[in-house]
């Protein structure tokens, strides 16, 4: 595993958009259901709101609420193609610390899964500003609120996962997708090609046909580390929890002195 | 990619977001497609206050699409009562007046939400950069030497 000087864009490119680019379609069938906390944010905006996904995979956000305008968007092509479906918001391809709105212009944004993905301290906490950047300030007479985020990242405390991590494992892993090869072939069939597979000798295990395993970079947040990193960049938390393995919290930019 | 969505798009070179002349960005060579959707009035009445109405007529200008009113329509104007039958009223008689979508709000959902950018150029106005849409979607990611 690269230590935090060998990461940064070059090694996302290959460790985290590349593989989003080649799963897109399975990963989007296996992503369906809204988070509850989010889906409650994005229900209880008010009507006619505009505001963006930033990250928003296969837009499985952008079916939450009709009455506000969202700009999805998302590193994978693949991705923003199925995202885009969802009217009446609209999806985009961009990256995260490059984005292409109008400064202080929405009153929402959220970025769900997303900044885990980034590889180094400094390009995270890039990443919240970005978002944290999009954000209407409020005004000062204090009659309109401002814009609110929402960011959402993997946690690194979760023992009762599959995966079972917790305190003290190392913060930045490589996590395996895997994509099931074809279904199951007739027995006379597999039998068949076992029989061939040791008349010439192979040893690779024919039971493995056609999976295939990507491995995704994700950095792993600590209790207390978004919060700490929304601190950096500029950003003040209202509200902050823990939700099924990940850690959540709302901002929103600090008041201009 | 449809056209409400450059209401909210920039250059997304840093130093050109604060520039005036980066918003809106300008289409090149587009090829456009009306991809139909139902009205939703009252989510263009939502969307009415949060339009750059000045900078929009310009874009459906260059587009060569018919020219938007000189200033954005009210709310209120929107919609029109009608009087009608109730489809389930066979004999006719009993009118009502029903709201239904006003021309205006017909002609806005189709250039905002129907008419879309499916392939061609957009052009930042400060830096001259061109972002490539391809099969509708438009693709925002810099090379590197602009980021």
């Amino acid at each position: 595993m690269a230590d935090d000087k060998n990461r940064g864009e070059a090694y996302e490119s290959q460790h985290v958009h590349a593989v989003y680019e080649e799963i897109a379609s399975h990963f989007s069938s296996t992503r369906y259901k809204p988070w509850p906390i989010v889906e409650r944010f994005l229900e209880e905006l008010p009507d006619g709101s505009v505001g963006a996904d930033v990250g928003c995979g296969n837009g499985k956000y952008l079916a939450v609420n009709s009455k506000v305008f969202i700009v999805g968007s998302d590193r994978s092509t693949n991705l923003v193609k199925i995202a885009k479906s969802h009217s009446p918001h609209s999806a985009i391809v961009a990256d995260n610390l490059s984005l292409p709105h109008p400064p202080k212009s929405f009153e929402f944004a959220i970025s769900i899964a997303v900044i885990h993905h980034l590889s180094t301290p400094e390009r995270r906490i890039e990443a919240v500003q970005a978002v944290l950047e999009l954000l209407r300030p409020s005004s000062s007479s204090g009659s309109d609120h401002g814009g609110r985020a929402l960011i959402y990242v993997w946690a690194l405390e979760q023992k009762e996962s599959r995966r079972g991590w917790d305190e003290g494992h190392e913060q930045d892993v490589m996590v395996p997708w895997v994509m099931k090869g074809k279904k199951d072939k007739g027995d006379k069939q597999r039998r068949k090609e076992e029989r061939r597979a040791s008349e010439q000798g192979e040893k690779k295990g024919i039971e493995q046909s056609g999976d295939k395993t990507f491995l995704r970079y994700y950095h792993l947040y600590r209790k207390g580390e978004l919060e700490r990193d929304i601190d950096a960049a500029g950003g003040r938390v209202v509200e902050s929890g823990y939700e099924k393995d990940n850690w959540w919290a709302i901002a929103v930019p600090k008041a201009e002195s | 990619m449809k056209l409400l969505t450059l209401n909210f798009l920039t250059c997304a070179v840093k130093t050109c977001k604060t520039s005036a002349s980066s918003f809106p960005l300008h289409p090149r060579d587009s090829e456009l497609e009306i991809v139909e959707a139902e009205i939703n009035v009252q989510f263009l009445q939502n969307i009415l206050p949060r339009l750059m109405w000045e900078e929009l007529g310009g874009l459906v200008n260059e587009l060569g699409l018919p020219s938007l009113p000189p200033t954005a329509p009210l709310p209120s104007a929107l919609v029109e009562s009608k009087l009608q039958a109730p489809e389930s009223d066979t004999t006719g008689l009993n009118i009502e007046k029903l709201e239904v979508p006003s021309q205006v709000a017909r002609d806005l959902h189709r250039v905002l939400l129907e008419t879309c950018i499916m392939s061609g150029g957009l052009v930042c106005g400060n830096c001259g950069h061109e972002y490539k849409v391809l099969e509708g979607v438009a693709n925002f990611l810099l090379p590197a030497h602009l980021v």
